[in-house]
């Protein structure tokens, strides 16, 4: 269990990693995939069938594609001349490990302050469907009309760029 | 004796694995499983080439592969000498590490489809809980490959190639995972044995398989378009195109790079085939009770086949969409009928049974079809056929 916890921690840093300080911007987009599908391991190593698949499903079948597409369509996958990393990468840098230190605390704290559960529970996919359209039924409808909101001002974007060139 | 045949496979495993310490013996029958389909699957790759070399000579008036072999059957064997003996060529701009690592992720991610799906009585490698859900992740990570293939050859055939193939997988991937989601709005579950079962069972001599219920039927169809669709397969194979990007996003793939490609191709025509079988006809199941006794896996291979040689029979018959065709189609019919079926099945679900749903159900679906097909048409200002040839 552990050697495959830090065989797949390992593949998900480094794609990480790889994201960061590759050159060719389309690399850095296959370095996020490999991280994905690291995080996606993960999900399944601690038993969330449903958490793993919906990330293989959704990350690496739909968002690596569109950052691809977005990567592609906009300016080319060329090294940029000035490198890159941008001026405040410091800045950046102190802003996320600070982030990072914390969920890292309040992790550490969670395992204190929760009582500790004699066994994992077992989810199964079936109960998260039945949660799903029971008790978070509204949430899910919220997010169902955010979504359909979203598409709805994609095509209209898309429409009125064709009414102008006409 | 039939029960013996019917189990064969499962019998033949644990007999081998009786040999080893029982400690080994879990992990040596998954291996023992992976081994058979990774056999089973490229010999069955082997013989569809040919038979749909031949098949499409038949269909075209010429003889197809004759000089290998009795009646060129060993056409594949030589096909695989070849391409194991050709030059394998990157091409000198080409990214050489992601060129590699295309045909291998495309190749490894249609193979993890085959672990869920159901080839036989008890014949699965992994009952999951969730194995459709595994399915349809496996089948969105090719996308990935495709890209990475058509990028990494720095050709301009290829990256349209591969964008004509990710912006068609995508737009039917959407009516793909739609109209199966009604199989798992009845069965109750994602499992697909758990969605044999629930079709293995007869009124009378005939099954209860879901294609033959409105709902069913419909969602079949729409599967089987967005299926073939999926696969690159005609009349949907603009990706590779030949007249128009010689062979889309693997132009620059040779010797067995290009080969894995073709398997990875063909065997996804397998996989989601086995899955359209799953889903709407029943798996491994008979197609009448009083036919039970067949062992439950050559059922299983016999609608895959069938449903391979529908393949190749539009092949023969259908001519290649336009783009803005096959996207308007996605759009603007498929993808709003299995909407459309979505709540035609929640009613189903929800009325008794009877005769009057199967009345209900099916108005709605011939209904909003020939709406649907009409309004579209009406769009399109058609008159009458007319023929002009060539002075």
């Amino acid at each position: 269990m552990s050697v495959i916890f830090f065989l797949v921690a390992a593949l998900t840093v480094a794609g990480g990693l790889a994201a960061v300080l590759f050159k060719n911007t389309v690399h850095c987009a296959l370095a996020v995939t490999v991280a994905f599908a690291g995080l996606a391991l993960l999900f399944l190593s601690l038993d969330a069938q449903f958490a793993g698949f919906a990330q293989v499903l959704v990350y690496i079948g739909a968002v690596a594609i569109l950052v691809v597409f977005a990567i592609l369509l906009t300016r080319g996958s060329e090294t940029p001349q000035s490198g890159v990393f941008s001026k405040s990468w410091f800045t950046g840098l102190v802003i996320a490990a600070g982030i990072f230190a914390v969920l890292g605390w309040a992790v550490m704290q969670s395992a204190h302050a929760l009582p500790q559960q004699a066994a994992a529970p077992a989810v199964t996919v079936h109960d998260i469907g039945v949660a799903l359209v029971g008790r978070y039924v509204l949430p899910l409808e919220i997010v169902a009309l955010l979504l359909t909101a979203a598409t709805i001002g994609a095509v209209i974007v898309a429409l009125h760029e064709k009414e102008r060139t006409q | 004796m039939a029960d013996k045949l019917d189990q064969i496979f499962i019998l033949l495993r644990d007999w081998l694995i009786h040999f080893l310490p029982a400690a080994l013996r879990p992990f040596a029958a998954v291996v023992l499983g992976v081994v058979a389909i990774v056999c089973v699957f490229p010999g069955l790759f082997a013989l569809t080439t040919v038979f749909e070399r031949k098949g499409l000579g038949r269909m075209q008036n010429r003889l197809g592969p004759n000089r290998v072999g009795p009646f060129g059957f060993f056409q594949p064997v030589a096909d695989g000498i070849k391409s194991l003996t050709k030059e394998d060529i990157v091409p000198l701009s080409a990214d050489a590490v992601v060129h590699f690592l295309a045909p291998l992720v495309l190749v490894v991610a249609v193979f993890m489809g085959f672990a869920v799906l159901p080839l036989g009585r008890n014949m699965v490698l992994v009952d999951m809980d969730a194995g459709l859900l595994f399915f349809f992740a496996m089948g969105a990570s090719t996308e990935v490959s495709i890209f990475m293939a058509g990028w990494s050859s720095r050709n301009k055939y290829s990256i349209l190639g591969a964008m004509r193939a990710i912006a068609q997988m995508i737009s039917y991937e959407v009516p793909l995972l739609l109209s199966s989601v009604t199989v798992v709005m009845i069965t109750g579950s994602l499992s697909l044995t758990k969605i044999v079962e629930a079709q293995n069972h007869y009124t009378g001599v005939f099954p209860n398989w879901y294609v033959f219920t409105p709902w069913g039927f419909a969602s079949f169809l729409m599967f089987a378009i967005a299926a073939t669709a999926e696969t690159n397969r005609t009349p949907f194979d603009l990706p590779e195109g030949e007249s128009e990007l010689v062979a889309g996003y693997f132009t620059e793939y040779s010797g067995f790079k290009f080969a894995l490609f073709f398997l990875g191709e063909y065997l996804g025509m397998f996989s989601i085939s086995g899955l359209g079988a799953t889903l709407f006809l029943g798996g491994w199941s008979a197609p009448f009770s009083f036919l039970t006794w067949v062992p439950s896996w050559i059922w299983f291979f016999s609608k895959d086949m069938a449903a391979i040689f529908i393949f190749i029979w539009m092949r023969g018959t259908l001519p290649r969409l336009r783009q803005d065709q096959l996207m308007n189609f996605a759009w603007k019919f498929v993808l709003p009928f299995t909407l459309l079926n979505l709540l035609v099945t929640a009613l189903w679900r929800f009325m008794d049974g009877g005769w009057l749903r199967w009345v209900v159900c099916s108005a709605i679906l011939a209904g909003a079809y020939v709406l649907m097909g009409r309004t579209g048409m009406a769009r399109k200002n058609y008159g009458p056929r007319s023929y002009r040839y060539a002075e």
